[in-house]
């Protein structure tokens, strides 16, 4: 590799390899994990069609899914997009602010789900214990 | 490790030195690409909120089942997995024209810029299909007492929830949230990828004119693969919240 500096800014070069081994490494990888993704959509597709899904494997398996995401997001980043070479300091600056994603996520999809709660129970459409009960309720505001 | 000796004595914030040990554009570019993620998760999350709010969503196995030239066959998840890879392998090639940067080979670089200009093409043709094939795409739809054909577009969903119909089963209007959702998602990725490819050309241009032999390094190649790797990312997410689950 030449030794030109790219700005006088930067303290040292990282070490580049002349191999391209660890890209295409992290190719496979990457192309493992979409197929195994893949495999498990599927399976989620042949529940749905069976008779009787069952919610609790499907929720699994999405989760499943989830994880195998996350893993194809860590390769992209840390090796294709060289945030694994960067400095420590450098990492925890894009890193830490993304943490925001856990509060983000956990908060609005708990949000969604209260929000059908709601109006299941306003709506009229739900199960018919809880229509009664917004019945009385209601009965007993008149 | 020469790296960690060079490390341990340095003074990173006592100036004249970047204390990220990158250059200006490249830790700006992260910050860009990470407010960017911001947008993109704040657009998922939303998504997934009303999804989350409804008793019944879409069956993307039943959306997502056709195949160009295949006809009606019924081909779940095949599409997708096909712009899936192309987005990998265009990944692929654009770290290899970075690799081939930092080797100063400037035919490397040009070579791998092309295939990735490519891929990002063919992502965006099959983009394309998929969005006409939606919006063109008519279904029965029992709306009033009545059987209309609907097409799937922002204000329209033809996949609702299926009730029997003069002894058939046939689909009620579904949530109109998923056509918009669908197309706000994708076509700002689609957006995203446009303008990566605008940039990989520019970047191919910039190569083939020396800018970069004569700048002495190929750093912009570094950016620019940053971006668009970073939309190879983001496909990933809207590949599992539409697709997948």
């Amino acid at each position: 590799m030449s030794a030109s500096s790219s700005s006088n800014e930067i303290t040292y070069h990282f070490e580049h390899t002349d191999s391209t081994k660890f890209i295409w490494r992290t190719f496979w990888i990457l192309s493992a994990l979409t197929v195994a993704e893949l495999g498990i959509g599927l399976l989620i597709y042949t529940i749905h069609k069976g008779a009787h899904p069952n919610p609790t494997y499907v929720l699994a398996f999405k989760g499943m899914v989830c994880i195998l995401t996350l893993a194809k997001a860590y390769y992209i980043v840390s090796v294709f997009m060289h945030l694994g070479d960067e400095i420590r300091n450098m990492i925890m600056t894009i890193v830490v602010p993304l943490c925001l994603f856990i509060w983000f996520i956990a908060a609005f999809l708990w949000d969604g789900t209260s929000w059908k709660n709601l109006r299941n129970e306003y709506n009229g459409n739900a199960p018919i214990e809880r229509v009664e009960k917004a019945a009385t309720e209601k009965g007993a505001k008149d | 490790m020469s790296t960690a000796a060079v490390t341990q004595g340095t003074k990173w914030w006592s100036g004249g030195r970047s204390p990220f040990n990158a250059s200006y554009g490249k830790v700006m570019m992260w910050y860009f690409l990470m407010s960017d993620a911001f947008t993109f998760g704040a657009f998922l999350i939303s998504y997934g909120t009303i999804r989350f709010s409804q008793n019944h969503w879409v069956d993307p196995n039943h959306v997502f089942n056709s195949f160009p030239f295949a006809g009606h066959a019924n081909l779940p998840l095949a599409f997708v997995s096909l712009m899936t890879f192309i987005l990998i392998a265009s990944s692929v090639t654009m770290v290899l024209a970075v690799h081939e940067g930092h080797k100063m080979n400037k035919a490397g670089v040009e070579k791998y810029m092309l295939w990735t200009i490519l891929g990002g093409l063919c992502f965006l043709s099959c983009q394309a299909w998929e969005w006409t094939h939606l919006l063109t795409g008519h279904h029965e739809v029992l709306v009033n007492g009545q059987i209309e054909l609907w097409n799937t577009t922002v204000s329209h969903n033809p996949f609702g929830p299926e009730v029997m119909f003069n002894g058939k089963e046939v689909a009620t209007p579904g949530p109109i949230a998923f056509g918009s959702y669908f197309f706000e998602i994708t076509g700002f990725h689609g957006f995203h990828v446009f303008s990566g490819v605008i940039i990989n050309v520019i970047m191919y241009i910039k190569t083939k004119m020396n800018h970069f032999e004569q700048r002495g390094h190929y750093e912009m190649i570094e950016k620019a693969g940053l971006y668009w790797h970073f939309v190879d990312l983001v496909w990933v997410f809207v590949f599992l919240c539409f697709y997948l689950i």
